[in-house]
């Protein structure tokens, strides 16, 4: 399967990534390489074969719902990029 | 090889430095001293060294050196390693090797910093690494490339390039490394170093900074077996924290490594040795298995049918589960944020656009496109109906040998900037590696050889849970051959 700019455009906005457009041709071609190395999969006929998520086939291991964690709210936030009375600052959402 | 009284420190292996440390021929402050200082002299020529830890690191030597004191000291206390700076460290930078993070001061201690912390290593600073430890080469770093001890005009290997240059130059006798596809073993194997990817599931992922979380795991690289087997026993471990973290209990690496291979049962899977591989890798690989013989193993022909699609299922399901947990980078919470936003979505993709470089950038939309409405199960869940194939390959192979052996990768180092525009030819690097991953079977690469002066790595893939038996075949080749002890002249 080959790439346009177009589909580039698009996959780049739901990964929510701006790509600047003198990019978008490079981008389109190494994907559209990529996917052609990946479409080797199709030679294989995977009817009736159980996908393996994990490696192990283990389940996912669940812990009991209660806090495990103290409050480090103004530690973590000492790394944010901006923050005011113990809020993440972001650009207005609402007009 | 010289007796150990004449070795240079910095020349010893980790077991050679406990003894010394142990008997009292050197402290581990003046340990740490001789090793920052190797860092300051070659660092420069290498990077292999994001950050230099030298504050932290004579604390915790003197603090080593109090403990051996009060006869509270165990193999590893006092000796110096230095960690990949994928893995959190409380109060220090850590950067995956992203400018995403490059201002990101980690607020805990990955459980794999902590372990080694607990056992009293003593961390000499952070590694370069391919940005999120997405790379074969460590050309992929926003730190800059790294450059192989054994010949500056070659790449390290990736994506655990930083600490491969830095333990193959003698700036650490250890090192920690992480392996998604190939990240500790092809390193090891082009730097000319022992290095394990353990089971997954077998060291805990816990404030390892995640990129492909069904397949990533962290393992040590170091120059002999034995080395990686001490390193290997202070980090491996059940973690609650690690929803994906084994509880088995941890054998003692050390107690099988003497044992006699004698009937051990190689197989040598045919998919290994054919198209693609370089001839004088492959001679130096057949000299190896040559002296496996010659230990009493049997070598015996196997085939691991599905091994051609390990890299097409790879980059859909590494990059599938990128684009996932890098959703995570958003420039809200941490890491960079662009310069005046104009809207909420304006923050997200320039400040991900610009701390992102462009092989992450790829990953992430390949992952993002596989993922998305309609593709998903013509990309997603082909690629683990493939994974499946490929664990049986291996499964049925266990049933008929002990271990599997062939090269660690097609070729040996290349130069810098060979491959760099060239994606494809990049990931076909790690051709051998890719498929023990899909599985999360334990792999190990050992140095055995050279093409010019270039190292050459054998790989050795064990069945689940065997890294003991794996390091025990890896020691008893380091018993009777040399290629392990020797060091890069420039580094000497």
């Amino acid at each position: 399967m080959s790439l346009g700019p177009a589909e580039v455009g698009k996959i780049a906005h739901l990964a929510r990534l701006a790509i600047r457009d003198q990019d978008v041709p490079a981008y389109a071609h190494n994907l559209s390489a990529i996917l052609e190395l990946v479409a080797r999969m199709d030679a294989v006929d995977t009817a009736g074969v159980i996908p393996m998520a994990h490696p192990l086939d283990m389940a996912q291991r669940l812990r009991v719902d209660e806090v495990s964690e103290a409050n480090q709210r103004e530690r973590f936030q000492a790394i944010a990029p901006r923050v005011e009375a113990g809020l993440y600052l972001v650009p207005k959402v609402i007009e | 090889m010289k007796p150990l009284s004449e070795t240079a420190m910095h020349q010893k292996t980790i077991a050679q430095l406990s003894a010394g440390l142990t008997a009292g021929e050197f402290s581990s402050e003046e340990l740490t001293r001789l090793f920052l200082e190797r860092i300051e002299q070659y660092n420069p020529s290498l990077n292999a060294f994001i950050t230099v830890t030298d504050d932290i690191a004579l604390e915790q030597a003197r603090a080593a050196d109090r403990r051996r004191q009060q006869d509270q000291a165990g193999p590893l206390t006092g000796v110096p390693i230095a960690q990949k700076d994928i893995f959190c460290t409380d109060g220090v930078r850590t950067s995956c090797g992203s400018r995403m993070l490059d201002r990101f001061i980690a607020p805990y201690n990955a459980t794999v910093v902590e372990k080694l912390n607990a056992a009293g290593t003593v961390m000499l600073g952070k590694t370069n690494m391919d940005e999120f430890a997405m790379g074969s080469s460590n050309e992929n770093s926003f730190y800059g490339p790294v450059r192989n001890p054994w010949d500056l005009d070659a790449v390290p290997g990736g994506s655990s390039g930083g600490s491969a240059a830095a333990v193959a130059a003698r700036l650490t006798p250890g090192a920690t490394g992480t392996d998604t596809g190939g990240s500790i073993r092809q390193p090891a194997a082009l730097c000319g170093l022992t290095g394990i990817k353990p089971t997954y599931g077998r060291v805990s992922r816990w404030g390892m900074i995640a990129y492909a979380s069904s397949l990533d795991q962290g393992g040590p690289m170091a120059r002999t077996a034995e080395d990686c087997a001490l390193l290997l026993g202070a980090m491996a471990g059940f973690d609650p924290r690690d929803s994906t973290s084994v509880d088995q209990p941890v054998p003692d690496y050390l107690a099988r490594l003497d044992q006699a291979l004698d009937g051990l049962k190689i197989g040598l899977p045919k998919e290994y040795f054919g198209e693609g591989l370089d001839g004088e890798v492959a001679r130096v690989v057949d000299a190896a298995i040559a002296e496996y013989r010659k230990l009493g193993a049997n070598v015996i022909e196997i085939s691991l049918p599905n091994s051609q699609l390990a890299i097409p299922a790879y980059y859909v399901i590494a990059p599938a589960e990128c684009s996932s947990n890098l959703a995570r980078f958003d420039g809200v919470r941490y890491g960079h944020r662009c310069d005046n936003p104009k809207d909420l979505l304006d923050l997200y993709t320039r400040s991900r656009a610009e701390g992102f470089g462009p092989e992450v950038t790829r990953r992430i939309l390949v992952g993002a496109f596989a993922l998305s409405a309609g593709y998903y199960d013509a990309y997603y869940l082909k690629a683990q109906q493939i994974r499946r194939l490929i664990s049986d390959d291996f499964r049925r192979a266990f049933e008929q040998v002990d271990v599997i052996a062939g090269p660690t990768s097609p070729t040996v180092a290349f130069n810098l900037g060979e491959k760099v525009d060239d994606p494809i030819t990049m990931y076909l690097s790690d051709i051998y590696t890719i498929a023990v991953n899909l599985a999360g079977l334990p792999g190990l690469s050992l140095p055995v050889g050279f093409v010019g002066q270039r190292p050459v790595g054998l790989q050795l893939i064990g069945n689940y849970f065997a890294e003991d038996r794996l390091l025990n075949v890896a020691h008893r080749y380091q018993q009777v051959t040399d290629w392990h002890a020797r060091a890069p002249a420039a580094f000497a």
